[in-house]
C-alpha cells in the first residue's frame, strides 16, 4: 500500500465492512427475503460507500453485508481480476475487513462480479454477488417504477414479449446481447446483471447462491440454489449464446469459454484470450506443471 | 340465425350496479327517480342489472349518452370496479365463479384469453407507435402464442379479412384513417378468437360509408367466428343493423328488452317509441 | 475491437492518486485552508451540505478542498461520511416561523408586518467583475468591519416575525390542505419509499437534490412546461434552533446548536388546484440547508408542480424526484466511463451474426448494397 493510500482510509474509524451492524443486518434481512422469491426486486434502503453509484455500490452493499473474518473473497471485473475497478473494489473490502482476498474462483466462499460469471461451475458452498444497474428488465418497455411494480404483481409481460417479437420482425432474430431478460421458476422477470448470454445458461439449476445488487436502484434479488431460470424465446426463435467459431484462447488454449478479442498492435491480426482471468492463469499453471 | 342460438348463457350478468360517489341511507339504486341521488349527489351509473348474452348471439345496448353503457362494458371487461353484483362467463369456468370476485391476475387471464373489446377511440385499444402486425401480435402474445411465423401467418390472415393491405402491416396505425384504425382494432379484438366479443359505440365519429363497410365486417366475422357480441351504441341504425336481440337503457336502467324487430316494431316503453320515432 | 483493460490495476491506481495529489496543491506555496473556504466560500459550503445531506460546515469544507472545488464531488464524499455515522437523537420538530432572520423578502405584499429585510444579497449588485479584490488584504478586512460596524450581537438577536402566509391563513385565503398528516415522517436513507411517495419522502428528496438540476425543472415548469405560476409569498433566511428532548426527562428540551436554513413559501393561484378544488390559494414549500435561494425557490416550485396533474415532466414524481440526487446522476453518469468490454463484445457478436445472416442485416445497410 502506498503512503498516500494508507492515509485515505483509517480503518479503526470504521467499523467491520465500513457499514454500520444495523445497516447491514437491514441489507441481510432484504436478501433473505429475496431468497425466498427468486426473481423478485425487494427494496432496500441502499447507503452510500466510498465508490460511485453506478459502480458497483449494489453488489458492494451485498459483500459487505455478508462477509465474515473466515470468508474469502474474489473480486472481478469483465472477468479481470486486476482490471483498475475490481482492484479498487477489493482494496476496499479488504481495508474494511482484512478478509483473505483470492484470484482463485474456486478458492473463494464470496465472488463478487461485475459482467461475468467464471467459467468453472460454483458450489453450492458458494455465493455469487452481481453488480447491476438497472434492475428492471420492464424499464425497457415501461418506464414508471409504480405501473412496473403493477406489471410484476399481475405477472403481465406481454410487453416485454411484444418488444421481442418486434425486435425479431425488425432483425430476424432478438437483438438484445447482454442483460437477456428471463423469468427465474416461470414467475418473476428478471435482468441477469448485464451478463452476456454466455453466462445466462449458468445460472439455470446453478449450485451456488447468486444475489444480485444494484444500489443506486435500491433493490436486491437472488437466484437461489437450483432455481429454474429461463430466458424468454419464441419456439421457433430460440435462445442462442455468443458462439466465437473456431478462436481459442491465444495464451491457455480454451476454445469453449466466453473470449475478449484483440487487436494485435503490430501484426494487425485478431487475437483473443480468456475474459476469465482467474481460470486463464490456472490452466497456464498446470500447463507448465505438465 | 335465432336457430344457432343455444340456451346456456355465455355471459350472465346478475344485479350488476356501479356507483360513483359516496353513497348515502337515501340513495337505495331502485327508488331513485333518476340516477342521481338528490341527498349525496352520487351517481348511480348501472342499477341493478340483470341479462344474459347467449352463444352466437348479438346482443344490442342502445340508450343516450349517460345512461350507463360504457359503464356496463368497463365493468364487464374489469376496468372499472362494479359495486355490487355478480357476472359469470362459460369459457372462465363453467359460470361457477363471479369473475368480478376472482385475483387481478385471473381477470387479466380472462381479457388476455375470454374477451375482446373495441372501443369508440381506437388510441384506447391500439399502440400507435406500434406497427398494425405487432398490434395483433400484442393480442396473440397475451393469448400464449409464442410461434413467431404462427403469429405472422395469423396477423397477415387477420389483415387482408379487414382490408388492410400486406404491404401496410408494418406500418403504425398512428398513419392510418380513422376507419383503418378501426378496423386493425377489430382485427386485435378477434386475433385469438375470443368467444366474447365487446364493441362500444364502433362506428361512432366515421363517415357514412366508412361505416357501413365496419358494420358489414362486424357481421360477416360474427359469421364466420360464432362469436357471441355485446354492442353498444347510441344509435339505433347501428343496434337495426346487427343485433338479434336489444336492450334500452335509461339513466342506469334496462327499460326495455326484447328482439330487436320487435322492440323497432312495437316500442312499449315512451322513451323507447321516442328512440324508434326519431329512427323513421 | 476490443480494447486492453489496465493490467496492474493497483500501481495504476496509486499512481493516479499521486499524480491527483500533484494537481491538488497546484505547486501552490499556499495549502488551501478548509476555515478559509468555510469562511469565505459561504454559499458553497452551504450547498454542499445541501446536496450532502449533512449540516457540517467544518465537513463540508474539508470536502471541498479534497475534491478541489467539485460540488458533485464533494458531496458524495459528504454522503459517504454521513452514511457511517450512527443516530444518536432525533431532534424536534424546528419551527422556521421562529428562525432569527438575515433577509426576509415577500412578493405578494408591498410591505408585511415587520417589514421587508434585504439582508446579505446579490440581487441588486451589478454584476461587475471588482478587480480590487486580487489585492485584498487582511488589513482590508479589519477596516471594513471597522467602519460598517455591523454588531454580530445584534444578528443575533434580530427577532422572529410571523410568516406571511400566517397573514393569509388569518383571512382565510388559503386552500384547505388536503395532504395527509403523517405521525412520523419517513426516513428516505433508512428505507425505500415506493412511489407514489409521502409528502415527508418528496421533501426530503427534493431537500437533498442538486441545485443546478432542480432550478432547471423549475425553470421548466414556470416557463409553460408545466402548470405553475406562483409568486414568493416569503423567502426568508435565518438561524434556527436545534433541540433534543432532554435525555430521560420528557418535555424538556436541550439546545444543542443552530443550522442556517432557507425557507420558501410560493403562493400559487387558486386555479392551479390540487384534487380539483377551487378553496382558495395554494402553497409550495421549499426549505434548505444554509442559503441557497435559488434551491429554496426550485423546491418551492417543484413540490407544488408535483402535487398538481400535468403531462409536463415536473409533474410526474419519478421523473423529478430520481433524477436530481447528485450522487445518483453524477455517479451513474460516470460509470460509463468504466470498462465495458465484455458486454460489447456480446454486442459485436450479435452484430456480426446478423451481418452473416442473410435478410438479417439492417434494413439501410441492405438498400446500401
Amino acid at each position: 500500500m502506498s503512503p498516500e493510500s494508507s492515509k485515505r482510509f483509517r480503518v479503526s474509524a470504521y467499523n467491520f465492512g465500513f457499514l454500520d451492524e444495523g445497516s447491514k443486518r437491514e441489507i441481510r434481512r432484504s436478501t433473505l427475503k429475496a431468497v425466498a422469491i427468486p426473481g423478485y426486486q425487494v427494496p432496500f434502503a441502499s447507503r452510500e460507500l466510498p465508490i460511485g453509484k453506478g459502480w458497483g455500490t449494489g453488489g458492494m452493499q451485498l459483500s459487505l453485508s455478508l462477509a465474515g473474518s473466515r470468508d474469502t473473497i474474489k473480486v472481478i471485473d469483465q472477468g479481470h481480476d486486476d482490471s483498475v475497478n475490481a482492484v479498487s473494489i477489493r482494496h476496499l473490502i479488504q481495508s474494511c475487513t482484512q478478509v483473505e482476498m483470492t484470484r482463485d474462483s474456486q478458492a473463494a466462499s464470496l465472488i463478487q462480479s461485475r459482467h461475468r460469471i467464471p467459467e468453472i461451475p460454483l458450489r453450492k458452498d458458494q455465493i455469487l454477488i452481481l453488480q447491476v444497474p438497472q434492475p428492471d428488465p420492464l424499464k425497457k418497455v415501461e418506464s414508471h417504477e409504480k405501473k412496473v411494480k403493477q406489471l410484476h404483481a399481475d405477472k403481465d409481460y406481454k410487453g416485454m414479449w411484444l418488444h421481442l417479437y418486434e425486435d425479431i420482425s425488425q432483425w430476424g432474430d432478438i437483438s438484445i446481447s447482454a442483460d437477456y431478460p428471463s423469468t427465474a421458476h416461470e414467475r418473476y422477470l428478471f435482468a441477469p446483471s448485464p451478463l452476456p448470454r454466455w453466462d445466462v445458461p449458468k445460472l439455470n439449476h446453478s449450485e451456488a447462491l447468486c444475489l444480485l445488487g444494484a444500489g443506486r436502484e435500491k433493490k436486491i434479488y437472488a437466484i437461489p440454489p437450483h432455481t429454474q431460470v429461463t430466458p424468454l424465446a419464441f419456439d421457433d426463435v430460440p435462445f442462442t449464446t455468443e458462439n466465437f467459431g473456431k478462436a481459442s484462447c491465444k495464451n491457455c488454449g480454451a476454445d469453449n469459454v466466453y473470449l475478449d478479442e484483440f487487436i494485435d498492435d503490430e501484426t494487425g491480426q485478431k487475437t483473443y484470450s480468456c475474459s476469465d482471468t482467474g481460470y486463464c492463469h490456472q490452466r497456464m499453471a498446470e500447463r507448465r506443471i505438465q | 340465425m335465432f336457430d344457432t342460438i343455444q340456451h346456456e348463457p355465455v355471459l350472465s350478468v346478475q344485479h350488476l350496479s356501479k356507483r360513483f360517489g359516496p353513497g348515502c341511507s337515501s340513495c337505495d339504486e331502485q327508488k331513485l327517480p333518476s340516477n342521481i341521488c338528490a341527498a349525496c349527489g352520487t351517481i348511480w351509473a348501472c342499477k341493478d342489472m340483470t341479462f344474459d348474452l347467449f352463444q352466437g348471439e348479438i346482443l344490442g345496448i342502445v340508450g343516450e349518452s349517460g345512461s350507463g353503457k360504457s359503464t356496463l362494458m368497463r365493468c364487464l371487461h374489469f376496468e372499472q370496479e362494479a359495486t355490487r353484483g355478480a357476472v359469470y362467463m362459460r369459457d372462465y369456468d363453467q359460470r361457477s365463479t363471479d369473475t368480478l370476485t376472482i385475483s387481478r391476475q385471473e381477470k387479466q387471464y380472462i381479457k388476455d384469453h375470454v374477451l375482446g373489446l373495441v372501443y369508440q377511440n381506437p388510441w384506447e385499444g391500439l399502440r400507435m407507435d406500434f406497427s398494425s402486425g405487432g398490434n395483433i401480435a400484442e393480442k396473440l402474445i397475451a393469448a400464449d402464442y409464442r410461434h413467431v411465423r404462427t403469429i405472422d401467418q395469423r396477423a397477415e390472415e387477420l389483415l387482408e379479412k379487414v382490408d388492410i393491405p400486406i404491404e401496410r402491416m408494418s406500418e403504425c396505425p398512428r398513419y392510418f384513417s380513422g376507419g383503418m384504425q378501426q378496423r386493425v382494432q377489430i382485427s386485435k379484438a378477434l386475433a385469438n378468437q375470443p368467444p366474447l366479443l365487446f364493441l362500444d359505440e364502433v362506428t361512432t365519429g366515421l363517415d357514412l360509408s366508412v361505416q357501413a363497410k365496419v358494420l358489414d365486417l362486424i357481421r360477416m366475422l360474427q359469421r364466420e367466428f360464432h362469436v357471441s357480441i355485446l354492442i353498444v351504441s347510441h344509435d339505433l341504425s347501428v343496434i337495426r343493423m346487427l343485433a338479434d336481440r336489444t336492450m334500452v337503457l335509461k339513466d342506469g336502467d334496462i327499460i326495455e328488452t326484447g328482439l330487436t324487430d320487435q322492440i323497432l316494431e312495437d316500442p312499449q316503453h315512451p322513451y323507447t317509441q321516442l328512440l324508434v320515432q326519431s329512427l323513421i | 475491437m476490443g480494447y486492453v483493460t489496465v493490467t496492474g490495476g493497483q500501481t495504476a491506481i496509486e499512481e493516479a492518486e499521486k499524480l491527483l495529489h500533484h494537481y491538488r496543491t497546484g505547486q501552490s506555496s499556499h495549502p488551501l485552508h478548509p476555515e478559509t473556504i468555510e469562511k469565505q466560500m459561504r454559499l458553497l459550503v452551504d450547498r454542499i451540505m445541501g446536496e450532502g445531506g449533512l449540516y457540517a460546515p467544518d465537513h463540508a469544507s474539508l470536502a471541498l478542498k479534497q475534491a478541489e472545488g467539485d460540488p458533485a464531488e464533494a458531496a458524495f464524499l459528504l454522503r459517504a461520511y454521513r452514511s457511517t455515522l450512527s443516530r444518536n437523537f432525533y431532534t424536534k420538530t424546528v419551527d422556521p416561523g421562529e428562525m432569527r432572520l438575515i433577509r426576509r423578502i415577500s412578493s405578494t405584499f408591498k410591505d408585511i408586518p415587520g417589514g421587508q429585510v434585504l439582508g446579505p444579497t446579490y440581487d441588486y449588485t451589478h454584476r461587475l467583475l471588482n478587480f480590487s479584490l486580487r489585492e485584498e488584504t487582511e488589513e482590508d478586512f479589519s477596516e471594513f468591519l471597522e467602519a460598517v460596524d455591523i454588531d454580530s450581537e445584534q444578528v443575533e438577536q434580530t427577532p422572529s416575525f410571523k410568516k406571511v402566509t400566517e397573514l393569509l391563513k388569518a383571512e382565510n385565503l388559503l386552500a384547505d390542505s388536503e395532504m395527509e398528516q403523517e405521525q412520523e415522517p419517513v426516513d428516505i436513507t433508512r428505507e425505500k419509499p415506493a412511489f407514489p411517495l409521502s409528502r415527508s419522502a418528496r421533501l426530503q428528496s427534493l431537500a437533498r437534490g442538486e441545485t443546478g438540476a432542480m432550478s432547471a425543472l423549475a425553470y421548466s415548469a414556470v416557463r409553460g412546461h408545466g402548470k405553475v405560476h406562483p409568486t414568493i409569498g416569503e423567502l426568508r433566511v435565518g438561524y434556527a434552533d436545534i433541540e433534543i428532548e432532554y435525555p430521560g426527562r420528557e418535555n424538556e428540551s436541550l439546545y444543542i446548536g443552530e443550522t442556517m436554513l432557507t425557507e420558501v413559501e410560493t403562493v400559487n393561484s387558486f386555479t392551479e388546484t390540487i384534487n380539483n378544488q377551487a378553496g382558495g390559494l395554494n402553497l409550495g414549500y421549499g426549505l434548505v440547508f444554509g442559503h441557497n435561494e435559488l434551491k429554496a425557490i426550485s423546491m418551492a416550485v417543484l413540490e407544488h408542480s408535483l402535487a398538481t396533474e400535468g403531462e409536463a415532466p415536473v409533474h410526474d414524481e419519478e421523473f423529478v424526484l430520481l433524477h436530481i440526487d447528485s450522487v445518483d446522476s453524477s455517479g451513474f453518469i460516470s460509470h460509463m466511463k468504466m470498462p465495458h468490454y465484455v458486454t460489447f463484445q456480446a454486442q459485436l457478436n450479435r452484430l456480426r451474426k446478423f451481418q452473416e445472416e442473410e435478410g438479417g442485416k439492417p434494413e439501410d445497410e441492405s438498400r446500401k448494397q
